[in-house]
């Protein structure tokens, strides 16, 4: 989707869900089914009331552009990458979660900007989870 | 238990170096714990406590005590990246207050300059939880401030122009430093003139990349008395860990908010009291934020604050940085929180410059803030006074 750099992320027990359901193109987060937190990033408790009963549950994907940055120019695999975007964008269910905004000039990027999810794939098999404007 | 008053920094030493090519980092924190030590009227005999961070190789403080030759009864490897050595000093002050040591040596030295190390350092992630779900979208050091300048600019109307002031009033400041690394006034046009790292910052809304280091000697009242160098008292101090909040982050604040009124409140003083202020200036915003978390303004009214000349030593409502701070003179190892100290101790001492030594400093507050403003950091602040 994007030509941003893809990553070898830290898959583990506690993430393993979270991960599985981006290469479903499905954004699934813990939530807390003892104080209704859903919690970011995903972790075996919940750091709001310390529950471990947790249930992964699906988001929406939709969300605002909480804050964002135009880097000029990334660092290592980022060099060539610039300018991009990189944002907190608030997901509908309360999180707000760092992340890239693809597929729009950086110019046109604003906060309160509404975006939707993107699982972006690489022929690798390797996901991340970008965000675009909202059509 | 307050430590108000039960702890005095009697040394305190800056490296003056800025480049310091074919020298091990552990050469470094040994020559600013000799330069520190000197100040102070001791020696390394003396020593019973040692402080030290993440810039310290191998074991931390164990490693680096063999290699200094310290015996010792108290150690602590406290990290908190740039606002570590100011909760050393606090650190320090609780254990001297508990008997557990009398002299405590506090040191940061770090070689990014030599090394080819960016803006904001490398970072040490390791394997914390966090890393993979912020490490791989290109969130540089930068961008993160960036962010939090962002949205301080949307909920508040800051401008770019606002942050440029904190940046000439810290340049004015360096002209009188011969040592600082930039010694150039700048105007506010050419700090928006400057390269945009990741907008809205500027290349001079950034801090310097240099080698260097600096020392502490935090000691007892006991010892303090038998020196003849004029110590300052540690009168209060605060500290706040501030993280995402599972994923609920304010960027417009920092964890001073909590750290500032604590520190307040065990020296017994208020903002107004402070005659000069260091605060930690990795990037222009930092301070902003910094400022109004701390009470010196109205949260959101920083930029105001910053305009009218207020930072300007020595006669601005409250003059910061009077070394050049961060901005322009040192970041030591990418995270310049002991020349915060150093600085205010400088002031203290009535030893800064004469060209912004700020008359009758009776009272005088540091500030630290390391790792993030986009995610997580450590505030650190202490209010110093003079010996009575
Ligand atoms: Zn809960």
């Amino acid at each position: 989707m994007s030509f941003l750099p893809l990553a070898d992320v830290e898959i583990n027990n506690e993430t393993q869900p979270f991960w599985d359901a981006l290469h479903n193109n499905t954004l699934l987060l813990p939530h807390c089914t003892s104080c209704t937190s859903v919690v970011w990033y995903p972790r075996a408790h919940c750091p709001v009331c310390f529950s471990t009963e947790l249930q992964w549950e699906e988001m929406s994907g939709r969300g605002t552009i909480y804050s964002y940055s135009i880097v000029a120019k990334g660092n290592g695999r980022w060099k060539e990458s610039g300018p991009y975007v990189v944002a907190y964008v608030e997901l509908a269910e309360g999180p707000r979660i760092l992340t890239n905004i693809v597929g729009v000039a950086p110019s046109e990027v604003h906060i309160n900007m509404p975006v939707h999810a993107v699982f972006d794939t690489g022929d690798d098999g390797r996901v991340l989870l970008r965000f675009t404007a909202a059509s | 238990m307050s430590v108000r008053g039960k702890a005095f920094i009697a040394g305190a030493y800056e490296h003056p170096l800025r480049t310091i090519p074919n020298r091990t980092v552990q050469q470094v924190h040994a020559e600013v714990a000799a330069g520190a030590l000197a100040d102070a009227g001791l020696s390394f005999s003396d020593v019973d406590a040692y402080f030290c961070a993440g810039d310290a190789p191998g074991f931390g403080a164990l490693s680096m005590a063999e290699y200094l030759g310290l015996q010792l009864t108290h150690i602590d490897n406290t990290e908190t990246g740039g606002s570590s050595y100011l909760l050393h000093v606090q650190h320090a002050a609780e254990a001297i207050a508990a008997g557990h040591c009398h002299v405590a040596l506090i040191t940061l030295a770090g070689l990014p300059r030599s090394s080819g190390a960016g803006i904001g350092g490398a970072g040490r992630f390791g394997s914390a939880p966090e890393v993979s779900f912020e490490n791989f979208f290109g969130l540089s050091i930068v961008a993160g401030y960036a962010m939090a300048a962002r949205r301080h600019m949307y909920e508040f109307g800051t401008t770019s122009e606002q942050l440029a002031e904190i940046k000439v009033a810290a340049a004015s400041h360096a002209q009188h430093n011969p040592n600082a690394f930039l010694q150039n006034a700048v105007t506010v046009e050419e700090v928006l003139q400057s390269k945009m790292v990741a907008d809205p910052l500027h290349m001079l809304d950034c801090c310097v990349v240099t080698d260097g280091g600096g020392a502490l000697v935090v000691v007892s009242p006991e010892v303090a008395r038998k020196l003849s160098r004029q110590s300052v008292p540690v009168l209060g101090t605060g500290f706040a860990a501030k993280h995402v909040n599972n994923g609920r982050i304010d960027l417009t604040h920092t964890g001073a908010v909590v750290s500032g009124p604590r520190a307040f409140a065990e020296a017994g003083l208020s903002p107004r009291d402070i005659r000069y202020a260091s605060i930690y200036d990795s990037f222009t915003i930092t301070v902003l934020a910094t400022l109004e978390d701390l009470g010196f303004c109205e949260k959101g009214k920083g930029g105001e604050f910053v305009s009218n000349g207020a930072l300007q030593a020595p006669f601005g409502k409250l003059p910061f940085n009077t070394d050049g701070g961060g901005l322009c003179n040192n970041h030591p190892s990418n995270r310049g929180g002991i020349t915060k100290v150093i600085e205010a101790v400088r002031q203290l001492r009535n030893e800064a410059h004469p060209a912004v030594q700020v008359p009758n400093c009776q009272f005088a507050l540091a500030h630290g803030t390391g790792g993030n403003l986009a995610t997580r950091m450590g505030s650190a602040t202490l209010i110093l006074g003079q010996e009575v």
